[in-house]
């Protein structure tokens, strides 16, 4: 299977990690990712806040560029996927916003016909590959890790057709197919405030403290990620968390690549598990029920 | 909200100038059907923190009152998360609505826009320099212009990030950064909100 990989600026900086262990797996599941050719940044949230064309044609651009392919585009970064899909639709839906968008492509000789199909990399792995592939790449089930499956908000949302917004498992199960214990992590789908952290600390580190308290009431020895964002949110500001609230968490925040990987035995580097900052140090654990 | 609020409103003192801008975005006309039920308030992870209800919001956009909706806390404590959007029955695209809110108040100079502001401001400036995000610059130019002190409380996490090589400090700009530019300018100008 062959996609056009958009890396989003965080696969260069605090992403690392989850751009190395995607570039690992990737070739085992047999999944083909060409990087699309001088991408330019999606605009995060912050053009939004600036002029919707503009964050629209920013967009559009990366959009137009993998059009040419003629391959679906997928990304691994929540907030990329969401500015990939929403922009699709709405020049799909909208045509005046289109006609905007077309004229400011024109700029660089682009054209966007509207035809790339965008996925997020977990949608790959779960529905395009399949959890019977996954299973038969386990070499070292995680067995006894118990995982706090967090999707966070942008993967699901706001145009996720198919899926189900509300209680998504496409985590859990590939959690399980790799011989880990998802927890049952209520606040699986809550937003981490990632787009708020610099601008809103209060807040942000507050939605942090729910979702880290959530996932050690749970047991979770680990917090799966499916975002850079939420990951540097959750991994990175734990110190901050904290200081403000007077807890003591240490929990590790992988990507779910990064779990893959070690399940499929790949050596530690190939995954950036180095680039924690916050290391796993159980890896897996006696089964309880073969114990008993 | 209050009932005070609406009621001390006069249809003349309605802005209407306000909704039509808000009703511009794509899909803005939206608004016209919300049945205020709530089901964005309820689902909204962070309305604990918000002055005005996101319900409240659509209903005083609605009435036209523009300075107590470009002052209200709501705008920025909004995370874009999406919640609301997928959930409102009446496919109002709130998050939109907050966005649009949110430039329209850094137009109109608001006081709380501020941080938000020169956030942005700084993100935009870096992605027409490089066509691409550069975390490291972004966060010590917009701590440097906001809150100096404040920058030792990210100092840790940069450090952190830093040491784990998730800070890279070099930047190269994109090979059509020059196109980049002009696609930029055009959006902008045809955009028309400054
Ligand atoms: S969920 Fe939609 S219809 Fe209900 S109050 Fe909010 S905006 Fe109005
Ligand atoms: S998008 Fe904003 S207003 Fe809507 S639920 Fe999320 S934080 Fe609340």
């Amino acid at each position: 299977m062959s996609y056009i990989y958009y890396p989003g600026c965080s696969a260069h900086a605090g992403g690392r990690a989850y751009d190395e262990s995607i570039q690992a797996i990737a070739p085992k599941l047999g999944v083909e990712l060409k990087e699309l050719e001088d991408w330019n940044c999606c605009g995060a949230t912050a053009y939004m806040n600036v002029n919707e064309v503009l964050s629209f044609s920013l967009t559009a651009r990366n959009l137009a560029l993998a059009e040419k392919e003629n391959k679906p585009v997928c990304t691994a970064c929540s907030a990329c996927y969401t500015n990939l899909a929403k922009t699709n639709v709405y020049l799909h839906k909208f045509p005046e916003l289109k006609a905007k968008v077309d004229t400011a492509l024109a700029e660089a000789n682009l054209t966007y016909n509207g035809n790339v199909e965008t996925k997020h990399f977990l949608d790959v792995v779960v529905t395009a590959i399949g959890l019977d592939k996954v299973k038969s790449l386990v070499k070292k089930p995680l067995s006894g890790l118990k995982v706090a499956p967090y999707y966070g908000c942008q993967i699901l949302r706001p145009l996720s057709g198919e899926k189900d917004p509300e209680n998504p498992v496409m985590l859990e199960q590939l959690l399980e197919a790799i011989g880990a214990t998802p927890t049952k992590f209520a606040l699986k789908t809550w937003c981490c405030g990632g787009s708020l952290m610099g601008t809103n600390d209060a807040v942000a580190l507050r939605l942090c403290r729910n979702l880290l308290m959530n996932a050690v009431e749970d047991g979770a020895d680990v917090i799966a990620v499916t975002c850079p964002l939420c990951q540097t949110n959750l991994e990175a500001f734990q110190p901050r968390v904290n200081a403000m609230f007077g807890t003591s968490f240490k929990i590790p925040v992988l990507y779910f690549t990064q779990l893959m990987g070690m399940a499929f035995d790949m050596p530690d580097r190939s995954l950036g598990l180095a680039r924690s900052i916050i290391p796993l140090t159980v890896r897996s654990k006696p089964n309880p029920e073969v114990r008993a | 909200m209050m009932l005070k609020d609406r009621k001390a409103l006069f249809e003349r003192d309605m802005d209407l100038e306000f909704m039509k801008e808000v009703h511009g975005i794509p899909g803005g006309d939206a608004i016209k059907r919300c049945i205020q039920c709530g089901t964005c308030s309820g689902t909204c992870p962070v309305s604990w923190a918000m002055d005005k209800s996101p319900r409240q919001i659509i209903a005083m956009v609605r009435a036209g009152m523009r300075d107590k909706v470009l002052t209200s806390n709501t705008i920025w404590t909004c995370a874009s998360c999406y919640s609301c959007t997928v959930r409102c029955p009446q496919e109002i695209k709130i998050t939109d609505v907050m966005y649009i809110l949110k430039r329209l108040a850094m137009r109109a100079g608001q006081k709380k826009a501020k941080a938000a502001q020169v956030f942005s401001k700084t993100f935009t400036d870096l992605v027409r320099r490089y066509g691409r995000n550069q975390e490291a610059q972004l966060m010590t130019r917009y701590m440097l212009k906001t809150n100096p002190l404040g920058a030792i409380g990210f100092a840790g996490v940069g450090l952190n990030l830093f040491r784990t090589g998730r800070m890279p400090l070099g930047a190269k700009p994109i090979k059509d950064v020059q196109g980049l530019r002009r696609i930029i300018d055009r959006a902008q100008q045809l955009g028309g909100e400054g």
